[in-house]
């Protein structure tokens, strides 16, 4: 594809064309994907997004997997933020089976998710920052970032591959000491997002990188399919959280930020705000939080406990039929999004029964956004280029999955 | 709700129907489908969520595109299933929504249904000669030969391993 586009342009060249390869591996792409760039001086006239690098096949490896087995494939997707895809895939699986979780294990779910959002935003706009140029913004970001996964790797033992939830509940609860250490966290994070707004927010080479570029209007964002904080900050309050509210989110306070140009700056100003507003979420997450079950009490969908295993006939068998027959599944198909940092993942499952999903499908939030670079860089410079993809927050795990 | 209305609009249109844990499913014939478009992108469904594809290789229609649409004035999902025979071509939406264009494509990638009217129909994830479209549930799991370029154009080795 792109060996074409660039035989037929060099047809066409007149000596003011020049084509500039981008990726696979180029340190603004953060992930492996790849964009040919024409340019006539600096301007850019045609970019062509190439994709594929990092295609695992997941949908194809989830049709041998049980359900239960799928988790730590949803890791791979978003990686900076897992514990979101985590949450997205066992909610779909937990619709399609049509059971609820317990409460203690809702709040967890949403303590975790808002913890993954934000160090997600945490390091997209540091990132995006880092690569316009503002190093000490990203660094002040990135030492929180770095809090958040120490704070995961105290509740599930990995810092990015967390596999966390399970169907019906959650691994575990959390440990002694996780919320001590959280609490220490909030101000100490919402001091370095105040400093980072300082830093940025009216720094006039900031604005001069990133004001105007990118920018989209809510019917073309809509058209493009965009969703998230790229979505917002076009204009269109979607928000799943309330607009679709899971997990007990309609129980929570918080706001929506909302863009009006949906460039590059309303995107960051968005997310740094979603920043703030995840505090919020997760303050009142440790004001409501009882102790109580985080699984399901139901032998079919949870496995027992080692201790039970070991010495009661009964728990022995629903472990055996568990772990080789798998869960019975209802036959249907079921869709079920949930609101990822960087937009609507969802998971389509078809099931026809068995112990592994007949289909499914990962609709990733940045494939379409993605899709849209060539409208966005049109017309702009190399170095706008590098500020929209850090700023459409393209995450190639779950691009290609 | 928007169901009602197709029925009213567009009577005959919806050849079968579920709603299965709240999600509301129609299915609908290839000749029918543009004209539901319409009436959906009319009635505010304007975000293309979706596209996506299932395989039933004892079908007779082989496959079912699967689209996924949400209204955001009213946030309602709606979900529409066309069914295509191996080798027929689905009609493209790229005309009308932009997302389309990679979903389509990667759709092509995978499944092997071509979009009629798609201006761009390549590969999207695999490569241009990839053997095969690896989402059929004859497309074995360890990939067969794919990585095997030279000379291949059967979609794997015959069924062999090598």
């Amino acid at each position: 594809m792109i060996l074409d586009s660039i035989a037929l342009s060099r047809q066409q060249l007149d000596g003011d064309k020049m084509i500039v390869n981008m990726g696979p591996s180029h340190p603004t792409t953060h992930g492996t994907l790849r964009i040919v760039l024409e340019l006539e001086g600096e301007t850019i006239t045609k970019s062509t997004p190439e994709m594929g690098y990092l295609h695992r096949g997941v949908e194809k490896l989830g049709e041998s997997l049980s359900y239960q087995q799928f988790i730590p494939l949803t890791d791979r997707l978003n990686y900076c933020s897992s514990i979101m895809n985590n949450v997205g895939y066992t909610t779909a699986v937990e619709k399609l089976l049509g059971i609820e979780i317990p409460k203690r294990a809702q709040q967890i779910r949403v303590l975790m998710s808002e913890l993954a959002r934000l160090a997600d935003h945490a390091v997209c706009v540091g990132v995006n920052a880092v690569d316009i140029g503002a190093f000490t913004a990203f660094l002040y970001i990135w030492k929180q970032r770095e809090t958040v996964y120490d704070l995961f790797e105290m509740a599930t033992g990995q810092r990015l591959h967390t596999s966390f939830t399970r169907i019906g509940g959650l691994f575990r609860d959390l440990p002694e000491g996780f919320v001590p250490a959280l609490e220490q966290f909030l101000p100490e994070c919402e001091a370095a997002i105040n400093e980072l707004e300082k830093l940025l927010t009216h720094n006039p080479i900031w604005y001069d990188r990133t004001k105007g570029i990118g920018a989209i209007s809510a019917e073309d964002a809509v058209n493009w399919g965009y969703t998230g904080p790229c979505l917002r900050a076009a204009g269109v309050p979607q928000d799943l959280r309330k607009a679709q509210p899971y997990l007990g989110y309609e129980t929570y306070e918080f706001d929506v930020p909302v863009g009006t140009t949906g460039d590059v700056y309303d995107r960051y100003l968005v997310r740094v705000e979603e920043m703030r507003q995840s505090l919020r979420i997760i303050r009142q997450v440790l004001d409501r939080l009882e102790p109580g079950p985080v699984c399901v009490d139901d032998p079919k969908i949870t496995l027992p406990s080692k201790e039970k295993v070991y010495t009661r006939m009964e728990s022995l068998i629903h472990h055996f039929k568990l772990v080789m027959h798998g869960m019975e599944m209802p036959v249907g198909e079921v869709y079920s999004a949930t609101e990822a940092a960087n937009g609507e993942l969802g998971f389509y499952l078809v099931s026809d029964g068995g112990k592994n999903p007949y289909r499914i499908r990962v609709r990733p939030p940045c494939l379409p956004i993605f899709s849209s670079f060539h409208d966005q860089v049109k017309g702009f410079m190399i170095a706008d280029a590098v500020a929209v993809l850090g700023a459409m927050n393209v995450i190639a795990g779950e691009l290609d999955r | 709700m928007i169901i009602e209305h197709i029925d009213t609009q567009l009577p005959g249109t919806v050849t079968d129907r579920h709603a299965f844990r709240g999600d509301q499913t129609i299915v609908v014939a290839k000749d029918s489908f543009l004209p539901l478009v319409d009436l959906l992108y009319r009635e505010g469904f304007q975000l293309l969520v979706d596209i996506t594809a299932v395989d039933w290789p004892e079908r007779e229609q082989r496959f079912d595109v699967v689209y996924h649409w949400l209204n955001l004035a009213s946030q309602e999902r709606l979900r529409v299933k066309v069914p295509v025979a191996d080798g027929e071509a689905m009609l493209s939406l790229t005309g009308r929504f932009k997302t389309a264009d990679w979903f389509e494509r990667e759709v092509f990638d995978m499944f092997g249904v071509r979009f009629e009217g798609h201006p761009n129909l390549k590969r999207l994830l695999t490569w241009d000669d990839f053997p095969g479209h690896p989402l059929r549930k004859d497309f074995p799991l360890d990939g067969g030969d794919a990585f095997c370029m030279e000379g291949c154009t059967a979609p794997y080795n015959n069924g062999e391993r090598g």
